[in-house]
């Protein structure tokens, strides 16, 4: 088993520092099934909304799915949060190839595809409250939708601000066998954020545009 | 050496309970928490047998009566049973398959502490304005309308518990799945790692329904959300199909680390290896699976159609055949062998006719149309506390005899401890078979009283008297605790003399680091083994070498306090906006800051090294 505090090198650095060490290992794991808890977790969120699709107060002329969603703004969304998902596959590429500053390019472009996912969610979330009045507390509707997409929201601010936090934790001393494995289970995170995102697409957008 | 085991004094014991990392002082405790949690929930029941012990009693109001009704359930199965089974996983597990600590130390403190919150939380209620009072299973249509805070005490306290919960859950599977010693493979795990491994699985697909359950009620109530609210377009079915979606896999969460240690009892005290063990593990996973697939059966009576409810009838009656083959498995186990009654061993036999007593009410409840008639009488509170009293609370009990001696070096005493068996085991039987007829009779759960003359008024003052048969018992073992704690008679490692597992290898209570070399183990009943063949210890699987060891940390206990704190401003925001929205802004500033120190301070523990060892005579022997 390979020391926690070793020093290395492009030649000495493991083919998966993500699983070198036996703490690595159970992160390793852990996060994957923290991730099934979590797919639970959204599939509860999942079922919701699509049992209070379209719930609105009777006689009430609430705008519906059909009426408010985009697929403009929502494509140029999901464009972004899947780059992002590309950008940080690579980061871990030279993550395992022990190329520090590459690793760090590409986390900082994942950053900035969040960022602009996250920016686009907040205007069209605000552009709902303003022009149909479709708020959280509005209807069961309402509350359903910006539960579900606002908790993948939460999800991608959480992941913006953790992978920034090991970016600058980490700036001044490079790889190791300690740090490895926490970008590699922050890019797992992001993968599964995007994974979510493609479900939200389909379900909530696409669906809820042919009604 | 590290200091952890040097230190001496109240303070710096108290000090290093509360930043402790050590699993076997997490079970300590869990089983101090959950112990303090069954005696509150105790106190609740026998509250409400004493309202119910004759007609138009007046002992409690109507409205103190669902509180305390509430309370009740609501402390047994997520803050006493909880817990408790997490005690004996904790102190034991690691020890079966001979690890050194869990995998992940740090979470495991974070688990107990976030209950501990919750569980806290959720009490603080009686002093707040009130308790909940919409039932353990808190019906939207119930909780929506009642008044004042109860329920939001419930909905924030069983948030933060269950966070804590679904943590431990994650541990112990990674725990089993990487940390077994050289030659355990799963198929020699003893069956009460297996019960952890497979209940710890469920822990993990069933926590997050609560979750979102929670949150939505949350939102609703606090917020301003509408999931709940029919005249806007809610849904409060939505509710019971979340409540249950977690609800009916927490029953089989409880019943099966039970099941496990009844497995380890029924082997050691019939001096025989575990009959069937191969159809155990098998039976043990068929119940989890199918433990998912049921929950409607708690919905009969909601409307969902007869398709829905057949299938769900079916399903339910299956889980029949896994439960019958660990029945029969326990028989067949005793059959042939040299049995040995201990104290644990009571309980486990009193455990069979009673098990199979809330089994047989379990497939009566189980046929959709018969349900209609039991549905919501006593006939229902007599199933399950017949399978969670006779199943789980047994076995709760049997545990704490079991390993107390493995948990704190003293054994508890056997005669107070047979005592203790038999007033509970007929205050039991006495307290809820009656409560069959009372529920066949027409008498519904859920009221705090009845009229005189309609038959019901000498089964229920019986079964006020069995609940006093029970409290005496536990009162006798609250006794037995006391005595064994002030003798403190320090025992040897395998101190029932028919250990068959790994934590019997290694001394009482076991060195912090559990083993100063891993064991190898050489097939299933891994100490029996060797014991059989004349050593008197495991074959060490590597030369003595440093062990890594994880540094203790008060961050645990910093982010569930934040939670806490929170907590409370979320629920009052409404009404005191000016001071409650800051307090829930520091509470997440205290959560989100300690998680943030925890992510960017090193923490890379520290080794105990080979010569200190080598002076260490505990460990294992060679």
């Amino acid at each position: 088993m390979m020391q926690i505090e070793e020093k290395f090198t492009f030649e000495t650095w493991p083919a998966s520092p993500e699983k070198a060490t036996l703490e690595a290992k159970n992160k390793f794991l852990g996060f994957w099934l923290f991730l099934g808890g979590e797919t639970v977790l959204f599939a509860s969120l999942f079922a919701t909304y699509l049992a209070l699709k379209n719930r609105v107060p009777e006689n009430s002329h609430m705008a519906l799915a059909k009426d408010i969603f985009e697929l403009p703004l929502t494509f140029v969304a999901t464009m972004l949060l899947l780059t992002s998902s590309l950008t940080s596959v690579y980061a871990i590429y030279h993550m395992k190839n022990f190329a520090f500053k590459k690793m760090y390019l590409w986390f900082g472009i994942t950053i900035l595809l969040g960022a602009g996912f996250l920016g686009l969610e907040v205007y069209e979330f605000n552009h709902y409250v303003h022009k149909f009045h479709h708020t959280f507390t509005s209807s069961a509707f309402g509350s359903a939708f910006y539960t579900l997409v606002g908790f993948h929201g939460g999800h991608v601010a959480f992941g913006l601000l953790w992978i920034l936090t090991l970016m600058i934790r980490n700036a001044k001393r490079g790889l190791n066998l300690y740090n490895a494995p926490k970008f590699y289970v922050a890019s797992l995170y992001w993968h599964f954020i995007d994974v979510v995102w493609v479900f939200i697409f389909t379900v909530v957008y696409l669906m809820g545009m042919v009604g | 050496m590290s200091t952890n085991t040097q230190r001496k004094g109240f303070g710096s014991t108290l000090w290093g309970f509360l930043t402790t990392v050590d699993h076997k002082k997490i079970a300590i405790l869990y089983l101090i928490a959950g112990g303090f949690f069954f005696l509150v929930g105790g106190i609740e029941a026998m509250f409400i047998r004493i309202q119910l012990s004759e007609p138009n009693n007046h002992f409690v109001s109507a409205a103190e009566y669902n509180q305390i009704m509430t309370m009740h359930g609501t402390t047994m199965i997520f803050l006493a049973a909880m817990p408790l089974v997490f005690a004996f996983m904790n102190a034991v597990m690691p020890l079966q398959i001979g690890a050194r600590d869990v995998a992940f130390p740090f979470l495991n403190a974070l688990g107990f502490w976030l209950f501990l919150f919750g569980g806290l939380f959720l009490n603080c209620s009686w002093f707040l304005g009130g308790a909940p009072d919409a039932g353990w299973t808190n019906y939207a249509s119930l909780a929506m309308n009642s008044k004042g805070h109860g329920v939001d005490f419930y909905v924030l306290g069983l948030q933060i518990t269950g966070i804590g919960t679904l943590i431990g859950g994650i541990n112990f599977l990674v725990t089993i799945i990487n940390m077994r010693a050289p030659g355990m493979t799963y198929m020699r795990m003893p069956l009460f790692t297996w019960t952890t491994f497979v209940t710890s699985g469920m822990i993990l697909f069933a926590f997050p329904p609560l979750t979102v359950g929670l949150v939505f009620m949350m939102f609703d109530r606090l917020f301003g959300a509408k999931f709940y609210e029919v005249a806007f377009g809610g849904n409060t079915v939505i509710w019971e199909h979340l409540f249950w979606v977690f609800g009916h896999p927490e029953v089989y969460i409880l019943i099966l680390p039970a099941f496990g240690i009844f497995s380890e009892v029924f082997a050691m005290f019939s001096r025989k290896r575990l009959f069937g063990y191969s159809s155990m593990v098998f039976a043990t996973v068929l119940i989890g699976f199918l433990g998912f697939m049921v929950w409607a059966h708690h919905m009969f009576t909601t409307g969902l159609g007869p398709v829905a409810n057949s299938i769900f009838a079916i399903a339910t009656m299956a889980i029949g055949v896994p439960t019958g083959i660990k029945i029969f498995n326990w028989l067949f186990t005793m059959w042939g062998g040299s049995v040995k009654f201990t104290t644990p061993m009571h309980y486990a036999v009193a455990f069979i006719p009673s098990f199979v007593a809330g089994g047989v009410t379990g497939i009566m409840l189980a046929s959709a149309a018969a349900d209609y008639q039991y549905h919501d009488t006593y006939f229902v509170v007599a199933h399950f506390h017949y399978v969670i009293v006779g199943g789980v609370v047994f076995a709760l009990l049997a545990g704490t005899h079991l390993y107390w001696p493995k948990m704190f070096g003293t054994m508890l005493n056997e005669v107070l401890g047979k005592i203790t068996f038999w007033f509970f085991l007929i205050g039991f039987h006495l307290t809820f078979f009656v409560q069959h007829l009372l529920g066949l009779w027409g008498m519904p759960r859920r009221v705090f009283t009845y009229l005189p003359g309609q038959g019901l008024d000498t089964a229920n003052f019986v079964s006020t008297i069995g609940a006093f048969l029970m409290a005496t018992g536990v009162t006798i073992m609250l006794v037995n605790i006391v005595m064994t704690t002030v003798k403190n008679e320090k025992v040897s490692h395998d101190p029932w003399g028919d250990g068959r597992t790994l934590e019997w290898s290694i001394s009482s209570p076991p060195p912090f680091y559990n083993f100063k070399q891993l064991p190898l183990v050489r097939g299933l009943d891994a100490y029996w083994l060797e014991k059989m063949e004349g050593k008197d210890g495991m074959i060490p699987a590597e030369p003595i070498g440093d062990i890594h060891m994880p540094n203790s940390s008060f961050i645990p206990f910093m982010i569930s306090l934040g939670l806490f704190i929170a907590a409370f401003g979320a629920m009052y925001h409404a009404e005191h906006s000016n001071w409650a929205f800051p307090l829930m802004f520091i509470g997440l500033l205290i959560t989100f800051g300690s998680m943030f120190l925890r992510s960017v301070k090193d923490d890379h523990g520290f080794h105990i090294h080979k010569e200190e060892l080598m002076n260490d005579n505990k460990g294992v022997e060679v």
